[in-house]
């Protein structure tokens, strides 16, 4: 039976870090007074973390062992983690404590990284290569470095899964490399590396039922500070929020008449030297 | 503060002892921020071989910190993070600018997180303050607003996507200081490389022209036409995510969110809809030209030229056009 290893072995454990997303296609933006409304938008889990956590359930069924998954938010986050545990994670960790808010991703890392060595030990670590919010990348890094355990990120496919690493490969440098991975290690994933399996609605009631552990400052209180975390923890901080130009775009549609469009569409190529450039 | 406490530093990505064409354009906006800040522009280049320097220092370094071990022949995030960091808690860089590529964005978080320190992603625009403060600008919530970020730690990093910023200007009469590093060439034990493919060829990124097939194609042979186009133009082939995801074209071509961001003169669509996801990847196109024989296709919304009408007949006759006029 899976989950069951050699005497005085531990079970495997993998590691899912989720976040909790607006449908950024309903956020409303009042460009006239500048403003984002997040309300009206629903919330999704980010569709990257989906792809990290179906490759931890596709792990774990090869090797046994159980699946954490640990989300950072508001207490409404605790739908995503429900999810989540829809989609095979065995035990969900909501972190949500007013100190924690605000965080950039150094301070988002920081605390990540704090849970994670809680519940050790581990051997791998998945992360989606980013957030639809947030869209900078960086927390699956940033955690591997404050964990000290290697990293490989751009992870499009995962070629082998084996005792002791991960056999995967990774666009880089103009080129897809294949690496060999040591557990314990973390790796971000990108949108190819799986399609993820939807629940099943059996999965989706138990997990309705399911206690979400809530963790806050308290539980990570031996290891960090208040002030080390959230907004108060943070190394950047946004001043000034300024409207994007909009961009003028002429917008001319040509229906019927295809060589006169083209003639145009030529004549304005033309115009723009991009004839010249390419000749 | 050190002496060196104004220094900027810009990594000078290289891939197999290639210099990356990120690194120009980083040193372009470092030149500026340094006349703004009165500090000097350090290029940091670790490379496997001997590389020539002075190309750094005519693109606006005033001094270039080059480290050679064939250690640094293969994209091990690591073994650059621990000869940075060293370099780093030494010389004490006010601000470190890094390219946005894949390898830059993986290495950057560590190293940031290593020097205890903030980092921002993506920046289309840095600034100096006249009172000296460095901000960070990048595009939040789809690009609806522009973020301005300051870092209260040092160094300030921040990452920029190649195709960002205009190139330095190059001048030969530039000179400047270079200082040899000895590497730190510590292997990394965890991470084994097994095989590399061959060099990718295309440079979407970088591309004046791309020309993208989509859904609108009846066989993936058709990408032909694509490519005559783009040759026309000599310019890449791009493509919608449907049509990498049936195999039709390999994965490297794949423009938008979760492919490549393109920035070309000039982005055909041919037969692509127009997805959010695609239209993420190509905003900052100078002209969009859309070709789809849908009228209500999203794509037209934000095209500068749309042609309602079937590709297989408009693509034939916009180069038939084009060779006309060359």
């Amino acid at each position: 039976m899976s989950g069951e290893t050699d005497s005085g072995k531990q079970e495997r454990h993998f590691v899912v870090p989720i976040k909790q997303v607006p449908d950024m296609d309903e956020v409303k933006f009042d460009r006239e007074e500048g403003r984002i409304d997040r309300s009206s938008a629903g919330t999704e889990p980010n569709p990257f973390d989906l792809n990290a956590l179906e490759e931890a359930v596709r792990l774990k069924e090869e090797l046994g062992g159980s699946i954490t998954v640990i989300s950072m938010g508001p207490p409404q986050a605790e739908s995503t983690l429900k999810d989540a545990l829809a989609r095979g994670a065995d035990r969900a960790i909501l972190l949500t404590d007013k100190a924690f808010a605000g965080a950039d991703t150094w301070a988002t890392s920081l605390t990540l990284a704090a849970v994670v060595e809680k519940i050790s030990p581990f051997d791998m670590i998945f992360c989606g290569e980013k957030t639809i919010d947030g869209d900078t990348g960086q927390v699956g890094p940033e955690i591997a470095e404050l964990l000290n355990i290697p990293h490989i990120a751009y992870v499009s496919e995962v070629l082998e899964r084996n005792d002791s690493n991960l056999v995967v490969e990774t666009d880089v440098w103009n080129r897809t490399y294949t690496k060999r991975l040591n557990f314990p290690g973390l790796i971000t994933v990108t949108k190819d590396v799986n399609e993820p399996r939807l629940p099943s609605f059996k999965d989706k009631m138990e997990a309705k039922k399911a206690t979400i552990e809530e963790w806050g400052m308290e539980e990570i209180s031996d290891i960090y500070t208040e002030e080390e975390v959230g907004l108060n923890g943070s190394k950047t901080m946004v001043n000034q929020i300024e409207v994007a130009p909009e961009v003028e775009r002429e917008g001319e549609l040509f229906r019927g008449d295809i060589d006169e469009a083209i003639i145009k569409l030529v004549d304005r190529l033309e115009e723009e030297g991009i004839l010249r450039d390419t000749a | 503060m050190t002496e060196n406490a104004t220094d900027i530093w810009v990594f000078a990505e290289q891939n197999e002892g290639d210099i990356h064409p990120v690194t120009y354009e980083l040193l372009g906006k470092g030149r500026e921020l340094a006349e703004k800040l009165d500090a000097d522009l350090c290029a940091v280049l670790m490379t496997p071989e001997e590389t020539d320097t002075e190309e750094l220092i005519y693109r606006g370094a005033d001094k270039v910190y080059i480290t050679v071990d064939p250690i640094f022949d293969s994209p091990t995030e690591s073994v650059f993070k621990n000869n940075l960091i060293d370099l780093a808690e030494k010389e004490d860089p006010e601000i470190i600018l890094m390219g946005a590529t894949n390898f830059g964005r993986s290495l950057a978080p560590r190293v940031a997180a290593a020097l205890k320190t903030g980092l921002t992603a993506d920046c289309t625009g840095l600034e100096a303050t006249d009172d000296g403060e460095f901000v960070q600008i990048r595009p939040a919530f789809t690009g609806n607003v522009l973020a301005h970020i300051c870092t209260s730690s040092t160094p300030k990093m921040s990452t920029v996507r190649y195709g960002e910023f205009d190139k330095a200007e190059r001048d030969p009469e530039r000179t400047g200081e270079v200082v040899r590093v000895d590497a730190k060439t510590e292997e990394d034990e965890e991470i084994e490389i097994l095989e590399k493919s061959a060099e990718q060829e295309i440079n979407l990124e970088g591309a004046q022209v791309v020309v993208s097939g989509g859904r609108g194609l009846k066989d993936a042979n058709d990408f032909e036409i694509i490519e005559n186009c783009a040759d026309l133009f000599k310019g890449e082939v791009g493509s919608s995510r449907p049509l990498v995801d049936e195999g039709w074209i390999d994965r490297e071509h794949q423009v938008g969110y979760s492919g490549k961001r393109v920035r070309p003169e000039a982005y055909f669509a041919c037969g692509i809809s127009g997805a959010s996801q695609h239209l993420a990847g190509i905003k900052d196109s100078d002209i969009i030209i859309a070709i789809n024989s849908d009228p209500s296709a999203p794509i037209f919304n934000v095209a500068d030229y749309g042609i309602v009408g079937d590709l297989y007949d408009v693509i034939p006759k916009l180069i038939e056009e084009v060779k006309k006029r060359k």
